[in-house]
């Protein structure tokens, strides 16, 4: 049963307003407490160790599916281990995140490992967005690692979202591209405080004319650290393209490392990386039309993170 | 009714005076073109109406309020409004986004706002106003950020720039309409004789002087033969060093 603080989190990470329509999985406090299986995609937990596998069925068209997991008590670290393999020619959503609650002293930690399998011609947009709240000095930790191996002539998209409330984390994502495989990743992240987050994206363009596009776009405020990590290798003739971009504010730090690699002469890879603060350009424009200095600033932020 | 009196503005760390005791008065309904050369003082002008620039000494009234001290925010809430002259982009904030922040009690649907300005509302609402759009686009966008709004005072640094001719036939035709229909202040800084044509009074910017009630005319014929570099003798002598090296 969710109660209404699982739900004020299922909405956060998830957009969800209560157990969703299709195919779900949900985990809270490192148990799984509600599940369910479509006709086309099957949602079973793991024999070996935590975690579920999700299998969806070739051809499956427009269907979701939601695996959120929730952390509502202290002193809890859980790991989770998901496999989802996405059938051949289908085309569908899958929703993952984390929300945790923290009201007391100790941590709460979730690292959820989720390996991929997107087979021939499938489609899949994954949406992560991690979440942190309650008034407990118990640090909320979330370190997810996101694996995915895309064969010839898929298309993935991510969206990795982290707007609040999460004090550390550590994000690994890798990519594998096939022939023909394209990847586009949209990166939001907001730090405040003294929250820590460390981000890094390996992407292997393998296949022939393989294609992936990067979109980070981050906010630090307060005293906090972000330090982004990309790897671009082309393996093959592909192209690839990375921009990051990154407002810093206050006593923030932000450290950004691009790598890429060319491993075949028909291989173009480009990275574009910029961190600023604020525009005053931005801010004035926005109060001459009204806004006061906290509204624009508002606004201005809000954009860049949508 | 806008009102300078005795305005001086020195900026950078060399207090260099843009702008030199400058007294104007500007009514209602009266549309005002700005023009002379590069330097000469407009822009600043036009940051100091909108309080993006503080003048070091003088006041700034409107309907005879001291408005001298109040903050952007403050002076486009008493219906002061600016277009840049460079607008801003930003990322992630969309066109439609942009009007619906600017609009007050004006009302207009967005696609008369993009068609005043002429743009189609289909092709651009949605569109971020980022890099993506042209110098020509974004400029036009940035005016109809101002047409959103009832304005006492609008302000338009150089509209023409970077505007192609069919369109900036369009927007001399939008400056006329709105000073024939609204009571704004309209203050435009132009080089343009289309704009020139419209105006109830020219003035002209020069060294950080205004000279007011200058004629079209004048300003046309203006052969700037006064023009000299008195850096000419001392400079000469190096380049010829420099190319014998």
């Amino acid at each position: 049963m969710l109660n209404a603080l699982d739900k004020t989190l299922l909405e956060k990470v998830a957009d969800l307003h209560s157990v969703p329509i299709g195919a779900y999985s949900i985990r809270k406090n490192g148990v799984g407490i509600e599940r369910n299986s479509t006709a086309n995609i099957t949602v079973e937990p793991k024999t070996d160790k935590p975690g579920i596998n999700v299998t969806v069925k070739p051809g499956t068209k427009n269907e979701s599916v939601h695996i959120p997991a929730l952390v509502t008590q202290e002193d809890t670290e859980d790991t989770v281990y998901n496999t989802i393999v996405i059938g051949e020619n289908s085309d569908v959503l899958v929703v993952a995140g984390c929300g945790i609650h923290n009201d007391g002293g100790k941590t709460a930690r979730h690292d959820g490992i989720h390996d991929f399998h997107v087979k021939k011609g499938a489609k899949m947009r994954y949406v992560e967005k991690h979440y942190g709240q309650g008034p407990g000095t118990g640090e909320k930790i979330l370190n997810p690692k996101t694996i995915i191996w895309a064969e010839a002539d898929t298309v993935v998209e991510l969206e990795m979202v982290q707007i609040e409330g999460v004090d550390d984390t550590h994000r690994e994502t890798t990519v594998h591209l096939g022939d023909r495989a394209k990847l586009i990743i949209t990166e939001r992240l907001l730090t405040t405080g003294v929250q820590t987050a460390v981000s890094s994206v390996n992407i292997e363009l393998e296949g022939e004319n393989s294609t992936a596009q990067v979109i980070s776009r981050a906010v630090a405020r307060g005293h906090s650290k972000q330090d982004f990590f990309f790897d671009l290798s082309g393996k093959n003739k592909s192209r690839g393209h990375i921009q990051c971009d990154a407002i810093i504010m206050d006593n923030a730090t932000v450290l950004s490392t691009p790598k890429i690699s060319a491993y075949h002469n028909e291989a173009q890879l480009v990275h574009e990386a910029a961190i600023g603060r604020l525009e005053s350009e931005q801010l004035i424009k926005l109060m001459s039309i009204g806004l006061s200095e906290t509204e624009a600033e508002n606004t201005i932020l809000n954009g860049f993170l949508k | 009714m806008l009102e300078l009196k005795n305005v001086s503005l020195k900026i950078g760390e060399s207090r260099f005076e843009v702008l030199k005791n400058i007294s104007l008065k500007m009514d209602q309904k009266k549309l005002y073109v700005l023009t002379g050369p590069n330097g000469g003082g407009k822009s600043s002008l036009a940051k100091l109406i909108m309080g993006i620039e503080k003048p070091t000494t003088g006041k700034i009234f409107l309907d005879g309020e001291d408005i001298t001290d109040l903050t952007v925010t403050e002076r486009a809430r008493k219906g002061i409004g600016y277009a840049f002259q460079h607008p801003p982009r930003f990322k992630g904030i969309s066109v439609k986004e942009m009007l619906r922040l600017a609009m007050n009690e004006t009302g207009d649907p967005m696609r008369d706002l993009l068609l005043q300005v002429g743009l189609c509302a289909r092709d651009y609402l949605s569109r971020d106003l980022d890099a993506t759009l042209s110098g020509g686009e974004i400029k036009r966008i940035e005016i109809a950020t101002i047409l959103a709004r009832r304005l006492n005072v609008a302000v338009f640094d150089e509209p023409e720039a970077g505007i192609d001719l069919w369109s900036f036939q369009k927007l001399a035709q939008t400056f006329n309409t709105m000073h024939e229909k609204l009571d704004t202040t309209m203050i435009i800084i132009s080089h343009q004789e289309r704009i020139l044509e419209l105006a109830d009074e020219i003035l002209l910017v020069e060294n950080g002087r205004i000279t007011p009630n200058v004629t079209m005319e004048s300003i046309l014929n203006r052969q700037d033969t006064t023009m000299s570099c008195d850096c000419y003798e001392e400079t000469e002598g190096t380049e010829n060093a420099e190319r014998v090296g």
